[in-house]
């Protein structure tokens, strides 16, 4: 469904490369996990996606369409984007932050209002009781669900989602996790999902792909990844959940005992 | 109620309509063409120096030049439009600016976002980047709306009416009630504005979230109603007003107000309806009436002589009256209606006991002094070509020169603010201060007969000819200094001037 092939980005004519020679590909109603460290590139790779930023070189296309080709307002029309910084629209209210996309695309009010009612609820935030809110007056948290919802609305095929449960209390964050997968399963949507939580990614994605210096280490399933590392970075980051979870296993018999 | 303010009040709803044309035309200009302006400068670093230069600029001439200029400009129209004009100009600068400020305070994140999901780059503007730099906006309008509110005042200069109508008058024949009642309009105009100003801002701001449903629809009943009075009353003020037969013109001192209300009297006499434009700059009412938008004003013969001929020499009071009819014909088609007797001199004046402990009668023996003097001028003395001539004929300069309101100026004087002031003869305030006018010995300032300068339109109308033509010599300086110091010194309204005179003409 989305093809990336020798696509590099330099934001500084070459000098140096924030992504450099990354090929993947997402199959249609694949969630695809991007992991990795902070400036690796993650971001850099959504928005070439969708166009925010032209690659340097390299070719990039969904469903078999060079990405260069299409208008780049309808392409993003039809891609959800779920932003790292959020991005909502401090002036419009959580509803209209949420009908933005539909109302672009000139649906009739009635269906941008159910479809609106519909999102909210999937996030947890009913319309009736947050709808008229401005964005001013949520909890980071909730605008983080607010953004989520927004991507969701005008029913895209590809959702490209940059760290979309980060401001989450652990709790709302597993079960949005959850409700989250559900929804990709049963609409059969291409996700990329970009996380720093390698639980997260082993939780979710049906793949995860490695980014380190802007290029993908190594891109596999959860159970590759733990099973056959690549790289030293890759055994690193997917042994962390485990030792985690074995610390606090030994706190938890220090204190029974 | 004092008979005075009965006075100014009836005049208050002429000049309020004026007032508030000029302003919400100026306004509605400015803001359409500022806010676009604005948009374009954000867009772009290469437009955006220069243009926030040139509106800076603009906002640093002062603004009774700016007005002279636009008169100029226009080829001498006087009246709305180049109040107007310079009313726009004026208000750029706010609205320009803040509305740049406010776009380019739209902060990356939201602007990234709007694209994100497939907004167009007009979208992002009109949906996104405009509404969310509102308030700046706003704020922008707000300053420029008190300003131009304020500035309306100065249109009286170019002809137009408003409030600053009652403040010239006032200051001129030291009517302190027209001058208040003046300010406090103006005031309250500005305060009014600005409150549907901050109204249509509330609304903005509350438009999501209504924290009070009932509230917000009361404020937007009322701001609603506002502006369709506003709009109601700008479509009235410009509907074609009755034409009337015949507009008499005056610059802004005493003498000027006495002699058009005068003039328009007699025509109404006659059965002439008039129009009085007064308080305008010398330029301003001849290129006015060089273009037939005045038809009658009081000039002089020496103003012509310096101001527009250009001459220094000084060949005598009936030469240079010939001369002066003969230019005024020929280079702007004007006539000479009438020439009315007295004459209106500049002079140099010193209070009395002054004079005669420094032993000084004449220009002449001020060259020993004059470095250490402080002296007084009208607002437009000391850059006339009159003063140029004293100065390099007698070759005197003064310490300090002080530029005053004609009132102020005798009162300095008196007061020995300052040493010497720049009087005119027949003021009644050289008489009621007892100032000593000094000779001039050299002749260096020309003779001021005082003569009615008549449009060419105006001039072809016998009926009006009949009536200006029959004040010929009525007037002495006697009686021109009497009826001054009636409105000056005494206090009376122009109106009782104006009887007065009217005793001598039969
Ligand atoms: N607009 C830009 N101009 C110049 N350099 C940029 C720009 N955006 C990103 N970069 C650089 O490109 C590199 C990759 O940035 P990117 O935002 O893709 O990282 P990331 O993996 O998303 O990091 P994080 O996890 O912190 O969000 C970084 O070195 C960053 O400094
Ligand atoms: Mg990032």
């Amino acid at each position: 469904m989305i093809e990336l092939q020798h696509v590099r980005k330099s934001y500084d004519d070459g000098t140096s490369w924030a992504v450099a020679d990354t090929s993947f590909t997402v199959e249609e109603g694949e969630l695809l996990g991007l992991i990795g460290e902070s400036g690796c590139g993650k971001t850099t790779t959504l928005k070439m996606i969708n166009r925010l930023e032209e690659p340097s070189s390299g070719l990039i296309s969904i469903a078999g369409k060079n990405v260069m080709e299409r208008n780049p307002q309808e392409l993003r029309r039809n891609i959800g984007y779920v932003f790292q910084g959020i991005g909502l629209f401090p002036h419009y209210s959580v509803a209209e932050n949420v009908a933005a996309v539909p109302r672009l695309l000139q649906w009739d009010e009635t269906r941008i209002r159910q479809r609106c009612q519909e999102t909210l609820d999937m996030v947890g935030l009913p319309l009736e009781e947050y709808g008229e809110r401005l964005p001013s007056q949520m909890s980071g948290g909730q605008q983080q669900r607010v953004g989520v919802a927004r991507a969701l609305a005008a029913q895209p095929d590809v959702i490209l989602m940059d760290e979309p449960f980060g401001a989450l209390d652990p709790v709302t964050r597993a079960e949005l996790q959850e409700e989250f997968k559900r929804i990709q399963a049963t609409l059969n949507l291409t996700v990329i999902m970009v996380t720093h939580d390698m639980t997260e990614a082993l939780l979710m994605a049906d793949r995860i792909a490695v980014m380190k210096g802007g290029e993908v280490l190594q891109i596999g399933t959860p159970y590759e990844l733990l099973n056959e590392p690549a790289h030293d970075y890759v055994q690193e980051i997917v042994e962390m959940p485990r030792q985690r979870a074995d610390r606090l296993e030994k706190l938890l018999h220090r204190s029974a005992s | 109620m004092s008979e005075n303010l009965r006075e100014q009040l009836l005049l208050l709803p002429d000049y309020f309509q004026g007032h508030l044309t000029l302003t919400l035309i100026a306004m509605s200009l400015g803001v359409a063409v500022s806010i676009p302006l604005g948009v374009w400068a954000a867009q772009s670093n290469r437009v955006k120096g220069p243009l926030l230069t040139v509106v800076s600029i603009i906002q640093t001439i002062p603004s009774v030049a700016i007005l002279a200029l636009v008169v100029a400009l226009l080829g001498g129209r006087i009246g709305l439009v180049p109040a107007i004009t310079a009313l726009v100009l004026y208000s750029m600068l706010p609205i320009v600016r803040n509305t740049v400020t406010g776009l380019e305070s739209v902060t990356d994140d939201v602007v990234e976002a709007a694209r994100g999901i497939g907004m167009s780059s007009r979208q992002i503007l009109l949906q996104v980047r405009i509404p969310l730099a509102l308030p700046v906006i706003i704020a922008g309008i707000r300053t420029a709306m008190v300003w131009t509110v304020g500035l309306a005042t100065l249109s009286t200069l170019v002809g137009a009416t408003s409030f600053g109508n009652f403040i010239f008058s006032g200051l001129q024949t030291r009517n302190l009630v027209a001058v208040t009642v003046g300010s406090v309009a103006a005031a309250a105009m500005a305060v009014i504005l600005d409150a549907i100003i901050g109204g249509i801002q509330w609304l903005a701001e509350n438009r999501v979230v209504q924290v009070d449903e009932k509230r917000f629809r009361r404020v937007r009943n009322a701001v609603m109603t506002a502006l369709i009075l506003c709009g109601g009353f700008i479509i009235y003020s410009l509907l074609p007003e009755e034409e009337v037969d015949f507009v008499v013109g005056g610059k802004g001192f005493t003498e000027q107000y006495i002699i058009a209300g005068l003039v328009a009297a007699e025509l109404e006499g006659a059965g002439f309806s008039t129009e009085q434009r007064l308080g305008m700059g010398t330029d301003v009412v001849y290129e006015a009436t060089a273009s037939n938008s005045v038809d009658v004003y009081l000039e002089y013969s020496g103003t012509v002589w310096s101001n527009q001929m250009l001459r220094e020499d000084n060949p005598g009071r009936e030469t240079i009256m010939a001369e002066v009819n003969d230019y005024i014909a020929r280079t702007d088609n004007l006539t000479n209606g009438s020439r009315l007797g007295f004459q209106n001199l500049y002079a140099l004046a010193m209070r009395r006991d002054r004079a005669a402990e420094m032993g000084i009668s004449s220009i002449s023996d001020l060259r020993p002094y004059a470095a250490d003097m402080v002296a007084g001028g009208d607002l437009e003395f000391f850059s006339r070509p009159e003063w140029l001539q004293l100065r390099d004929t007698y070759n005197i300069d003064f310490g300090e020169k002080l530029t005053f309101d004609t009132t102020l100026m005798y009162s300095a004087v008196n007061e020995g603010q300052v040493d010497i002031i720049s009087a005119y003869t027949t003021d009644g305030r050289v008489a009621a201060f007892d100032l000593l006018i000094l000779e001039d010995p050299e002749g260096a300032l020309p003779p001021y007969d005082g003569f009615l300068a008549v449009s060419s339109e105006a001039a072809m109308n016998p009926g009006f000819m009949a009536v200006v033509g029959n004040l010929e010599r009525k007037i002495s300086d006697v009686a021109m200094r009497q009826a001054n110091r009636m409105v000056d010194v005494d206090g009376r309204p122009v109106s009782e001037a104006v009887a007065y005179l009217q005793t001598f003409l039969d």
